[in-house]
């Protein structure tokens, strides 16, 4: 026994050393070795999982990688452990941090310390080559990037400056994959130059994403920390008769025990949107009726999340069992359990509480009937879809405290304008007395657009006056946290001999859970781009979206899309094989294109154009790809079957009535900009855009940029980051700001001059450059940005401008997708043999960051359409309750994605720029499930498609 | 994660120190499971790694290896000649779930008596016949085959206080020729179905079936049968099941699959119909 031991025996207090600096720690029995080192403040240490699955908290012991949250902490003693930030750190980063830097090998690097920290090992371990790294970065998950900028990373190659791939030795797939021009990857320092517009700048926060040492939400040590753990109900439908609090408010170190006695008793929505009556009244903070297995029956605030998990299981609470719905099928009919047949429909906006109706849609344009008579070939199918987790690396959390007398929530959201406007209404506090802001988001999908634990949050620091913080678990994140509606759609299509359509008739049965947060926006947002896409004369939608006592759905990226076309998409490659026609011709013949109507059930309103159109380049660019093929080999042997598929996808830019954004640019000293705006960072790359699209607009560089963002005390108000807004409305009003900014500082200097400050004359004869303002006719000295900036101060002119953006007018992005596949008969796996996404981006701001998104919508999209499924025992119990039965895409699951931009510019984006985050995921699970019908002759109609379903169709 | 009703680990240094297990205190071993899927019955830990077991141990008899052998260690077997099975080693290792830094904890012991059907060094265990030494609570020492250890989903034949101590490896099935068959519901996924092939020296066949299956199934023959035979006999197997990773009629059909692949492995090997 060495010293060391003996005395973690005698006292449980130890030493250990961390990047080489002794640490004295006494951990608790059964403490994990992460949760120790982040008491210690090394918060690159992250949590993803806390079950050894994801390896966001890898850390290196005597050299040796392990999941820190898995490894007990007593045994940490006399070691010495190596973390991300002990690798290197900003302005010394190590040659692997450098890498992950030059090639974007990550997006909200929530998951980046601990990839890196396994990269050096490997590169550290001689037995362990960078050929195995799908098996040696199987425990490591990303859910952005797709991987692929990852293992460029790790090899120590990025996108050449022709945009081109790489043909390295087993890559070659993807080696028709084109850009366009990338004009800054790789080692950027000096050459990213400006990082203007068009070009492809790393992300601002880089090299502290890589050394770990970039704050996430819970990344902050606050002294008197007390903890919030909650206690869950174990029954479907239950009305709670009693609870006794009594022995849990006793235990030492509990601080507060909250009931249904104690919340608010307005109704509201976990989901935020611009408009708060997007979404049905039908949710309390706390509830006597428990809707669904888990949802909030007490919270304890204690001074851990052990005492506050221990006083939980001291509370008794006697149920009064209700009769439970779990089929949606079920949930209109007559008779069946009604989950909140209590509610007023007109208060809560509920189409129909007495029929466990949320929303429905019901509408014909034209008569589907005689379109139907016209056709000579008509196609009908029935598809479904699972439920998907986000699976985002960071779980939802808040941290609370109150500032004097403010309250201040650090949440974990896309949405903090909204969240501080609902916790006000909830809790009747004065906006002014309330800050809501993020620090850098871990992912979030449509995850973080709902509130969830900050509304807990709130009731607890404002009753204990104490900082308080609430941190889901992944299984949380499971059970408890709202879903990808699972949907079940019928589709008829009609079409004559020549392939036009003459009828498209949908019917969608969604299922909301127990909740109805984006049930109303889920069904009419899915059923929208999905069916206006396509010239038919005749359309009939009907569309509900029900409660049950399942666990809640709600927004996940493609907001409903992705489950209508998925079924629509497929419908319509079933007709084009009906009628000979190939599917990309029966696309080109039956798509909108500019001047067309757009129609669901009626013509849209006037808000949505057609600002640019790259669809028929998408159709182009994805099938020259598919016909060009590539070197990937074909299995041997008479079990494998090659087919391929393609799909076409539409989406709006913006979400509809209203997105709103505020943006301010001002100019500060040392030639320096401050642009604030609202929108949050949570690896959609945002932050990156707004500061090329300011240094371009102020003729300036991108390291000449500050950014304060998604803090409602210092920037102005935003709707959120959702429905890809980041662009085409953040960044949209930030070039206002910084365009108008600009024209100032031109008067300015005219002013200065002597001329006087006349607005809009005689300003065209100065120029605005990097470092100051030129006379254009005199050719004069340079005049210094500071030295305007003290003139204008002494002369009390403002150098702030400041602009809005509403949304009012949306255009509309295109994605298509194409695969070609083998197909295993005899188990029913399928190989993708060739991927490609070609995008109707608009103007591409940064080349490399857009090709990140697409790549990682295709790697959701393929988790969502041959692994992932959130399954449910029948009786509303989620039984995949961690990562090890929930398969989220790793690196080996993975085709590298060829991606094509079509060459477009759009007349309301920031220079032209159209979203390009939800919608990439769109057209993916269609086009894999036609490329699988086109290999077997079956048609898979059912998500995820995995091997023992595709088994199924070929031997059940 | 943490285990916050834990309030004791023990360092175990001799068996007596053993004598605190029970149903609220149980063996750590790697922790991999045990910090991976808290039971908030548990009080207290033994911690068996400050036994010091030898890892791996050469005998004339074949291979010992302690129970808290990691599989990283298991997996860097050196080659001794005549081991034919060696190969086998590595190929469960690799159907560990679990990524290279679990292997890096995770022990051989603690894989056992964790008893998922989707343990890899249950195969390896069954596969090869091994004997694995059990101290009882009673302080008496207990010998079970491997193929009788694992009854079922998470459950075995260690009742409270019971520890596995070591897997004995008999130096016959080490000169073995094997043949080995993961598949999952992706490329390396958690198991659906590993299945290894033992044919030995006197041409005695045996198939072992894991992770398709509740517990362990082997089928055993005096030399290699038919396909017929081996298809007949796989389809009896009444314990294929459905969970995240694969639904049971797949399992089934995968079984009967890999099995016919591993007897044809085995053949072109050298084994005799």
């Amino acid at each position: 026994m060495t010293l060391e031991q003996a005395k973690i025996e005698e006292t449980g207090a130890m030493t250990f050393e961390v990047n080489g600096t002794r640490v004295e720690a006494t951990p608790a029995p059964g403490q994990c070795l992460r949760t120790l080192l982040r008491e210690h403040e090394h918060f690159e240490v992250k949590k993803g999982c806390d079950t050894g699955d994801c390896g966001a908290c890898t850390v290196q012991i005597d050299g040796t990688p392990v999941h820190s949250c898995i490894y007990p902490a007593h045994r940490a003693v006399g070691k010495q452990i190596t973390t991300a930030a002990g690798l290197g750190q900003p302005g010394n980063l190590a040659p692997i941090q450098q890498r992950f830097v030059d090639a974007s090998g990550f997006q909200c690097g929530f998951c980046t310390p601990g990839m890196i920290v396994t990269a050096a090992a490997i590169e550290a371990d001689a037995a362990l080559g960078v050929d195995d790294l799908p098996r040696l970065l199987k425990g490591n998950l990303c859910r952005c990037t797709g991987y692929r900028s990852i293992s460029d990373s790790i090899v120590g190659q990025h996108t050449p400056p022709d945009g081109s791939c790489h043909t390295a030795p087993g890559h070659e797939h993807a080696e028709a994959s084109s850009l366009g021009p990338v004009r800054a990857t790789g080692r950027t320092r000096g050459a990213r130059g400006a990082g203007l517009v068009g070009t492809s700048p790393g992300a601002i926060a880089g090299e502290r994403v890589v050394s770990g040492l970039e704050p996430y939400t819970l990344d902050v040590a606050i002294p008197g920390l007390l903890h919030l753990a909650v206690l869950g109900s174990p029954h479907a439908h239950a009305r709670i008769r009693s609870l006794n609090v009594a022995k849990a408010a006793a235990l030492p170190g509990v601080h507060r025990v909250f009931t249904h006695a104690d919340s608010p008793t307005t109704l509201f929505s976990t989901a935020r949107h611009e408009s708060r009556f997007d979404d049905p009244d039908d949710t309390l903070v706390f509830d006597q009726t428990l809707r669904f297995r888990g949802q909030r029956v007490a919270a304890v605030v204690a001074d851990s999340v052990a005492i506050a998990e221990a006083a939980c299981r001291l509370i008794d609470v006697e149920y009064e069992l209700r009769d439970a719905v779990f089929d949606p099928r079920l949930a209109g009919a007559p008779g069946a359990p009604l989950v909140h047949g209590d509610k007023d429909p007109v208060v809560s906006r509920l189409a129909d509480p007495t029929r466990n109706l949320v929303a429905e849609l019901h509408g014909e344009f034209g008569s589907v009937d005689e379109g139907l008579e016209m056709a000579t070939t008509i196609v009908s199918g029935r598809w479904q879809t699972q439920r998907i987790a986000h699976t985002h690396l960071e779980t939802h959390a808040t941290m609370g405290w109150l500032s004097g007398d403010r309250l201040v929530l650090r949440t974990s959201s896309q949405v903090p304008f909204l969240v501080q406007k609902e916790i006000c209404r909830l809790f009747d506090l004065d906006p002014a007395g309330v800050r809501v802001f993020t620090a850098r988001v871990g992912g979030g999908f449509g995850g973080k657009q709902e509130l969830l634990t900050e509304d807990l949050v709130t009731l607890a620091v404002l009753s204990t006056g104490r900082p308080v913080q609430y941190e889901f678990t992944r299984t949380d994140e499971f059970t408890i946290t709202p879903v990808r509606h699972p949907m079940t759609i019928d589709v008829t299509v009609g079409a004559q001999g020549d392939g036009r359509l003459t009828a498209l008739k949908l019917g969608v049965l969604a299922d909301t859970g127990a909740y109805g947060n984006h049930a109303p926006g889920v069904m009419f947002h899915g059923t929208s781009e999905s069916v206006a896409l396509y010239n038919v004369p005749n359309k009939r939608v009907d569309a509900q979206s029900v409660y049950t006592n399942n666990p809640p759905s709600g927004a996940f990226r493609g907001y409903g899309l992705g489950q209508v076309i998925f079924a629509i998409e497929c419908a319509l490659d079933e007709l084009a094989r009906e009628l000979g026609v190939d599917p990309f011709e029966l696309r080109r013949l039956n798509s909108v294109r500019p001047g067309d109507p757009l129609v669901v059930t009626h013509e849209e309103g006037p808000d949505l154009i057609f600002g640019s159109y790259g669809l028929d380049q998408c159709l182009d660019l994805a099938e020259a790809a598919l016909k060009r093929g590539n070197r990937a080999v074909v299995p041997v042997g008479l079990q494998w079957r090659v087919g391929t598929g393609m799909a076409s996808s539409m989406i709006a830019t913006t979400p509809p009535r209203g997105h709103r954004s505020q943006a301010s640019v001002q100019l500060v000293a040392g030639g320096r900009y401050l642009v604030r705006v609202g929108t949050t960072e949570f690896g959609n790359g945002t932050t990156t855009v707004h500061a090329q699209i300011a240094a371009t607009a102020l003729h300036t560089s991108v390291d000449r940029i500050d950014l304060l963002h998604s803090d409602t005390d210092s920037a102005g108000y935003d709707s959120g980051a959702f429905g890809s807004a980041g662009v085409v409305v953040a960044g949209k009003a930030v070039l206002a700001a910084a365009t108008a900014l600009a024209e100032t500082l031109v008067e300015v200097a005219s002013a200065w001059s002597g001329h006087g400050l006349t607005r809009g004359t005689d300003t065209g004869t100065w120029q605005l450059e990097h470092d100051g303002l030129r006379a254009v006719e005199s050719e004069s000295e340079l005049v210094s940005l500071d030295t305007l900036m003290h003139w204008a101060t002494a002369n009390d002119v403002g150098l702030t401008a400041v602009r809005r953006e509403d949304g009012a007018l949306r255009s509309l992005a295109f994605n298509v997708h194409a695969f070609r596949v083998a197909v295993n008969t005899a188990t029913g796996e399928v190989r993708i043999l060739q991927s490609v996404q070609a995008a109707d981006a608009g103007f591409v701001v940064n080349p490399e960051q857009c090709r990140g998104q697409i790549e990682g919508g295709v790697a959701q999209a393929l988790g969502t359409a041959l692994f992932e499924e959130v399954v449910l025992d029948g009786a509303g119990a989620v039984t995949t309750r961690v990562l090890r039965n929930y398969h989220v895409p790793q690196l080996v699951d993975l085709p590298v994605t060829e991606v094509y931009f079509a060459q477009s510019h759009d007349v309301l984006g920031p220079y032209g720029a159209k979203s390009m985050s939800e919608s990439t995921y769109n057209p993916v699970a269609p086009a894999l499930a036609n490329a699988i019908r086109d290999a077997i002759g079956i048609r898979p109609t059912e998500l995820p498609m995995s091997p023992d379903r595709i088994w199924r169709l070929l031997h059940g | 994660m943490d285990l916050n009703t834990v309030t004791h680990v023990i360092p175990a240094r001799q068996r007596s120190d053993l004598d605190a297990l029970g149903p609220t205190v149980v063996p750590l071993a790697g922790g991999s499971e045990l910090y991976a899927d808290p039971r908030t019955h548990l009080t207290g830990l033994i911690d068996l790694q400050t036994f010091d077991w030898p890892a791996l141990t050469v005998t004339d008899d074949g291979l010992v290896i302690g129970a808290t052998c990691t599989v990283a260690e298991l997996s860097r077997l050196p080659l001794q000649n005549g081991w034919a099975a060696h190969p086998l080693f590595y190929q469960c290792c690799t159907a560990l779930y679990g990524s290279f830094k679990v292997w890096n904890v995770a022990t051989v012991g603690g894989n056992l008596a964790t008893s998922l059907p989707a343990g890899p060094m249950i195969t390896l265990a069954v596969a090869l016949d091994a004997e694995l030494l059990v101290w009882r609570a009673d302080g008496s020492d207990d010998v079970v085959p491997a193929r009788s250890f694992v009854t079922g989903d998470m459950t075995n034949v260690l009742a409270d206080g019971d520890v596995l101590r070591s897997i004995h490896v008999p130096l016959a099935s080490l000169h073995a020729q094997t043949a080995y068959r993961k598949i999952a519901l992706s490329p390396l996924g958690r198991s659906g179905a590993v299945l290894a092939g033992r044919l030995d020296a006197v041409g005695a066949f045996v198939l072992t079936v894991t992770a398709a299956t509740l517990r362990p199934v082997q089928l055993r023959y005096s030399a290699l049968p038919t396909a017929h035979v081996l298809a007949r006999d796989i389809d009896t197997i009444d314990c294929w099941f459905t969970d995240a990773h694969g639904a049971a009629d797949w399992r089934r059909a995968m079984g009967l699959l890999l099995g016919e692949e591993i007897r044809v492995e085995l053949e072109l090997a050298g084994g005799r119909a």
